[in-house]
């Protein structure tokens, strides 16, 4: 950009403007603090619609549910620690290891990087709140909803048995007798609401209010990786819930319909197709966000510009396409036409080329940045060991004549821990060292933090490494036991010994937490010096993210911001304003009032929940529930429109005469 | 402080509420089965000689059982029920779907007609099968006259096969030089 | 028979394993301690090197899984040289970034307007070694391509020997089928093919969905309920080999196990012969009223002993019980001992498995023993 040209103008902005004075900063300061204040006690509490908040209410909802999640691995590990061990038994090995993976699917997995997306993306393409702030604290709900749904389900014995993909016929009606499964279709049907609602708001967010100068090629990787991610949870989830919904309408009495019955016309592959057309994006929507946690934190702690921008970019948009081709090679043992296995076959190992870019990408960077080697980064490098032997165990998974030997044995465990372990579990910990100090203020500690990276890996190695033996020596996944004829013992022992590792390693992840909230180092605005925007405001941040819209001058906004760098000024300091931005330029185009707070988010997930759970024993949950979710509605949009006629859409006046209308501070008028 | 009491107390009591209902999901393997004792003076018909006595009826636990009740089908068709009641239509053997009970349709009635048999065909399965699968055939039975709780009986079968599925019936061809009538 | 030639092969398996978690436990520790992972490779091949056993991917007794093995090797070496290579960049990287800077720290001066000459060079590289990724990706695909049509081409052979399988919850029924009904053998758990002929098995479930696979032999494939699959394989040298339900099935899908014991064409024909015959007939009074138990009682609702009037079709067929090394689908040894519990407390042995809990008086129970350990 010609830097020369804009000086001057600037300059005469600046001196034109008579907003920018101290007092008069300081008195819109309290205004916005008046405006944004977020609402206390229950009441305020539940009707909250702050991003910030809400995404860290989705965090710690899932790292509560990562916890629970991993007790369950325990307890499964060590009734698998000695042969013909008695310690479950089959009934509640079966709950446990459903449990276990549905939660590391849907209540953790997916919503902790949806969470990570919605408490950082507002920040870094610089905007006040996300698009739909109501709908945002709804999908929340709708997700506790979920998650409460399936552990009051474990707890009352009513945990679903039949694996995290709940194959019929051994999950329909016949084989699986009381509601256990029908507990697991409908938390799958709620999860999958909150995805959905989570996805929306970032695509909006990203596309429509995006900072000015914040173009297309200049927006974070990170947000970019959310924007991959949101279009495939828009694409894959509804196939999801379908399959549930015909789940659950072949097991309930009163429906009984036949989609999966062979002997009416219905079709169980049907089924395995439709759960893995969503099951292998599945994949990639928990990895590709860690990708772009990856290549925000080599940005930051290799001290250079993203290495292969274009490139990463490109390969994380290849990767969403390409991972919609895949689903298949799930069924390579089902009776399915030799042909059509190779196309998945080739499929399969295509979505290998572009993860090797976006690696290659990252090691150039390794290569030639300056390390400044702290936690995050200790954590990605240890990604890379890991994440790759799951790649590579994966393409020996793409081929037809290998996989019928690894197939649904604890090869297929191991590999599956490794990428999503790997893949998604060590760049998110690296996260939550990097974004710590924003989100709170204060750092944590490094030196805990080391200890549970080194704990994390040997654990985590100790635990999966031999299960790749014990699945080529036959040991089938979801056993409960095994005789010791099988001489899986030893290996097996050694897994559960890591298992316990891992344990210790998560909780001094929690204590580092705990500790540091209140004695950690503090922060300040940018303790990493790095270079996305949400660095540019403080720690935590306020309730607005930014008192002025910052106007972004490159891919790297606070490294390449200039020191006269110009803001937006004249949003509405009195109301919850947004600045509404072109798709492709992010020039600015209109003010937009974004959604106060409202308890009605929470009464409409009370009765969607309702809907759902009151459906399994009844039908009359359907009637009773749409009434109460129409009242919620009612309650939602009207309240909604009163604050809308308060308000009107200002164009803001673009300048005739700059081309560049980014790049020039906005002044609305009023 | 009291708030939080207060909502502890509440949750917990919802949580005992939810209990009650957990006895349908148990999947007991080896538990012991209920009591078979009084059977042989099982009443059949409400007429008896003398004063009324009040006859306590015999409570299957299994009925509460969705479990018990998806084994108790499952032997409806192992134990070859089917051949004659069909799936509780009635063939040979009489409808066990409907109303209506030749030997009664308490459950102790219904246990005493699969251990001691009746006339006309129903063969005793007496010492054929251990008395806690009796008592599944037997909450079985029932569900299917809608007499046991409504979210835990059996959901339809997958093999069920009432006519050839749609999507395999060929189509019917209009036959080409067919004969006219004049 | 079978079960002395399994105990050998155990103690033997059982020592390797020993040696083989040593090995783990060293090549672990040599990875903490110098977080390096060169060391990692050799070791791990000679780890794998260990898998050896009855029930193992990587000890081919036929000719499917000795091409499925050479495929696995092919795929792990270049696999294991890519990680290698991958793992010593990233090694050289930390070196070098150690050697030319000086640690950097937040406050470094990050490099915003890199050295475009190196960042071209490095492109090139990188370009490079996707264009290498792109050809190790063709060689990977066109070897399975044709290790799966290898895989597939015995398919076509003449003369078969034809086993039908159907997967029950939890168990394998297997019979062997032949021109003239009267000679069909219906077997459970247990399957006899002869070496060097290609078996043809009819893969049928009449429950859930479940897998059928012998490591040893080849991989695997699901019996879905309503689709009627086939699957050739051929044993090329004689032993007992594991196999198992590789499905999710229910609560006893770890215990769904069955052994296929590949053996001359000579012992197949004599083992055939011998399970034509019909049952048995009971000699002494203890065997005879061991029969009589068997008739009366719950055994004979589901189970058949042929040349009685036992004939359920439910549970497995009992005619040559006697001759099978292993009971309750391949959980415990065939003897007296485990017979008579799993006979009076099979839900403790398998919980859940469709074999009811039976009480019988201590006679009763020996009588019956004495007569299904005459059935060979």
């Amino acid at each position: 950009m010609a830097e020369n040209e804009q000086k001057p103008k600037e300059e005469k902005d600046e001196k034109q403007s008579p907003i920018l004075t101290p007092e008069t900063i300081e008195h819109e300061r309290r205004e916005l603090e008046k405006t944004w204040f977020e609402p206390r006690g229950v009441i305020g509490w539940l009707s909250n619609t702050n991003h910030k908040t809400i995404g860290l209410r989705i965090i710690c909802t899932a790292f509560v549910f990562f916890g629970l999640g991993g007790i369950l691995a325990l307890l499964m590990r060590i009734q698998l620690a000695f042969p013909e061990n008695n310690f479950l038994g089959p009934d509640l090995y079966n709950q446990f290891f459903t449990t276990h993976g549905s939660t590391m699917m849907f209540l953790f997995a997916v919503p902790v990087m949806e969470g990570m997306g919605i408490y950082l993306v507002p920040l870094m393409v610089g905007t006040r709140n996300v698009a739909f702030p109501r709908l945002n604290a709804f999908g929340y709900f709708v997700y506790l909803i979920g998650g409460i749904l399936l552990y009051a389900g474990l707890i009352l014995n009513i945990g679903p048995d039949t694996g995290w993909f709940s194959y019929v016929p051994l999950a329909g009606p016949e084989f699986s007798p009381g509601k256990r499964v029908d507990v697991w279709s409908q938390m799958i049907t709620l999860t999958e609401i909150a995805a959905l609602v989570g996805a929306v708001e970032i695509l909006t967010t990203v596309f429509k209010q995006r900072a000015p100068g914040m173009s297309l090629n200049r927006i974070p990787l990170f947000v970019w990786a959310m924007v991959v991610t949101s279009f495939m949870v828009i694409f894959a989830m509804p196939a999801v819930m379908t399959s549930s919904s015909m789940l659950s309408m072949d097991r309930l009495t009163n429906v009984s319909t036949h989609f999966f019955n062979q002997a009416e016309g219905g079709d169980p592959i049907l089924y395995q197709h439709l759960f893995w057309f969503f099951g292998h994006p599945e994949v990639y929507i928990i990895f590709i966000p860690a990708t772009g946690f990856i290549s925000m934190i080599l940005v930051t702690f290799t001290r250079r510009k993203t290495f292969g921008y274009t490139a990463l970019v490109l390969s994380m948009i290849a990767t969403g396409f390409i991972g919609f081709g895949v689903w298949v090679h799930h069924m390579f043992t089902t009776p399915l036409p030799q042909l059509g296995q190779g196309i998945f076959t080739a499929a399969s190992m295509m979505i290998v080329i572009p993860n090797g870019v976006q690696i290659f990408c990252w090691l150039a960077m390794l290569w030639s940045g300056k390390w400044n080697l702290k936690t995050p980064l200790v954590f990605v490098l240890g990604f890379f060991a890991i994440f790759i032997i799951g790649g590579l165990t994966g393409v020996m998974l793409a081929s037809v004549p290998l996989d019928l030997q690894l197939h649904d044995t604890f090869f297929v465990v191991a590999h599956l821990h490794y990428v999503l372990i790997g893949g998604a579990v060590f760049p998110l910990f690296g996260a939550i060292y990097y974004w710590f100090p924003k989100w709170t203020g204060r750092m944590l500690s490094e030196k805990a933090g080391i200890i549970n990276f080194w704990l994390l890996f040997i654990g985590f190695n100790l635990v999966f490494f031999p299960m790749h033996i014990l699945g080529l020596n036959g040991m089938t996944r979801r056993v409960y036991t095994y005789i010791p004829e099988t001489g899986w013992g030893e290996l097996n022992f050694l897994a559960t010994v890591g298992a316990f590792i891992i344990g210790v390693s998560v909780l001094s992840f929690i204590g580092n937490v705990l500790y540091s909230l209140k004695n950690g180092l503090v922060a300040g605005d940018n303790p990493w010096g790095a270079d996305t925007l949400e660095w540019a405001t403080s720690s935590p941040p306020p309730a607005y993210n930014f008192q002025y819209i910052p106007i972004v001058q490159g891919r790297h906004a606070i490294w390449e911001r200039t020191e006269d760098a110009p803001v937006i000024t004249g949003l509405n300091v009195k109301k919850r304003e947004a600045l509404a931005t072109t798709i492709h330029d992010a020039a600015p185009e209109h003010k937009y009032e974004l959604q106060s707070d409202s308890i009605y988010p929470f009464l409409l997930a009370l009765a969607t929940g309702g809907t759902f759970i009151g459906v399994i024993f009844h039908p009359i949950a359907i009637p009773i529930g749409g009434v109460l979710s129409v009242l919620a509605l009612f309650g939602w949009f009207w309240s909604n429109s009163l604050a809308h006629i308060r308000s009107t859409h200002e164009e803001v006046e673009k300048d005739p005469q700059n081309p560049e209308p980014s790049l020039k501070p906005v002044e609305a008028k009023i | 402080m009291k708030r939080i009491s207060k909502i502890l107390i509440l949750s917990l009591s919802a949580f005992t509420f939810l209990f009650v209902s957990c006895e349908r999901e148990e999947r007991g393997f080896r538990v012991e089965p209920p009591s078979a004792g009084r059977i042989e003076s099982k009443q059949l018909t409400p007429l008896q000689a003398g004063v009324p006595t009040a006859n306590p009826p015999v409570h299957n636990e299994y009925e509460e059982n969705a479990y018990a009740m998806a084994e108790g089908k499952r032997l409806f068709s192992y134990m070859n029920c089917v051949g004659c009641h069909a799936h509780g239509g009635g063939a040979i053997g009489p409808p066990l779907m409907d109303a209506k009970w030749i030997y009664g349709g308490q459950p102790e009635q219904v246990f005493a007609t699969i251990v001691e048999g009746r006339p006309n065909g129903m063969p005793s399965f007496r010492g054929k099968l251990p008395d806690y699968q009796i008592w599944q055939l037997a909450a079985y039975v029932r569900s299917m006259s809608g007499q046991v709780p409504f979210d835990a009986a059996p959901a339809r079968n997958d093999d069920m096969k009432a006519k050839p599925p749609e999507n395999s019936i060929e189509e019917a061809k209009p036959i080409k030089n067919m004969p006219r009538i004049p | 028979m079978n079960t002395d030639k399994l105990k050998q092969d155990r103690q033997e398996e059982q020592d390797k394993r020993k040696i083989l978690s040593v090995c783990i436990c060293v090549h672990l520790w040599t990875k903490k301690m110098v977080f390096n992972n060169r060391l990692f490779f050799v070791l791990l091949s000679f780890v794998l090197s260990g898998c050896r056993g009855s029930q193992s991917a990587l000890d081919s007794a036929g000719v499917q899984s000795a091409r499925l093995e050479n495929l696995w090797w092919l795929f792990f070496f270049v696999c294991g040289a890519i990680y290698l290579i991958v793992m010593a960049v990233l090694l050289a990287a930390f070196f070098r970034s150690r050697r030319e800077q000086k640690r950097a720290n937040s406050e470094t001066q990050p490099d915003v307007m890199p050295n475009p000459e190196r960042e071209k060079r490095l492109g090139n590289i990188v370009k490079g070694a996707v264009a290498v990724t792109i050809i190790v990706l063709f060689v990977f695909m066109i070897a399975s391509f044709r290790t799966g049509r290898a895989v597939n081409s015995l398919r076509e052979a003449e003369q078969p020997l034809v086993i039908k399988v159907t997967g029950h919850q939890w168990w394998w029924e297997i019979e062997y089928q032949d021109r003239i009904p009267s000679n069909n053998i219906s077997m459970a758990n247990e399957i006899h093919i002869p070496v060097g002929r290609p078996v043809k098995f009819e893969l049928q479930s009449t429950d859930v969905i479940h897998s059928f696979w012998v490591p040893n032999l080849h991989g695997k494939k699901d019996l879905i309920p309503g689709y009627k699959t086939t699957f050739v394989f051929q044993a090329d040298k004689p032993g007992t080999f594991w196999g198992q339900c590789a499905e999710f099935c229910g609560h006893q899908h770890a215990k769904m196990r069955f052994i296929v014991v590949a053996e001359s064409p000579e012992d197949f024909n004599n083992w055939v012969v011998a399970q034509r015959q019909s049952s048995v007939q009971p000699a002494t009074n203890l065997q005879k009223r061991g029969q009589e138990v068997f008739l009366t009682t719950t055994c004979a609702q589901c189970h058949t002993i042929q040349g009685t009037p036992a004939y359920g079709r439910v549970g497995p067929n009992l005619t040559h019980i006697a001759s099978r090394s292993y009971i309750a689908a391949g959980s415990l040894p065939n003897t007296k001992g485990h017979l008579g519990g799993w006979i009076s407390d099979p839900q403790k042995i398998k919980p859940g498995v469709r074999m009811p809990m039976n009480s019988y008086s201590s006679e009763d129970l020996q009588a019956l023993l004495e007569y299904l350990q005459t059935l060979k």
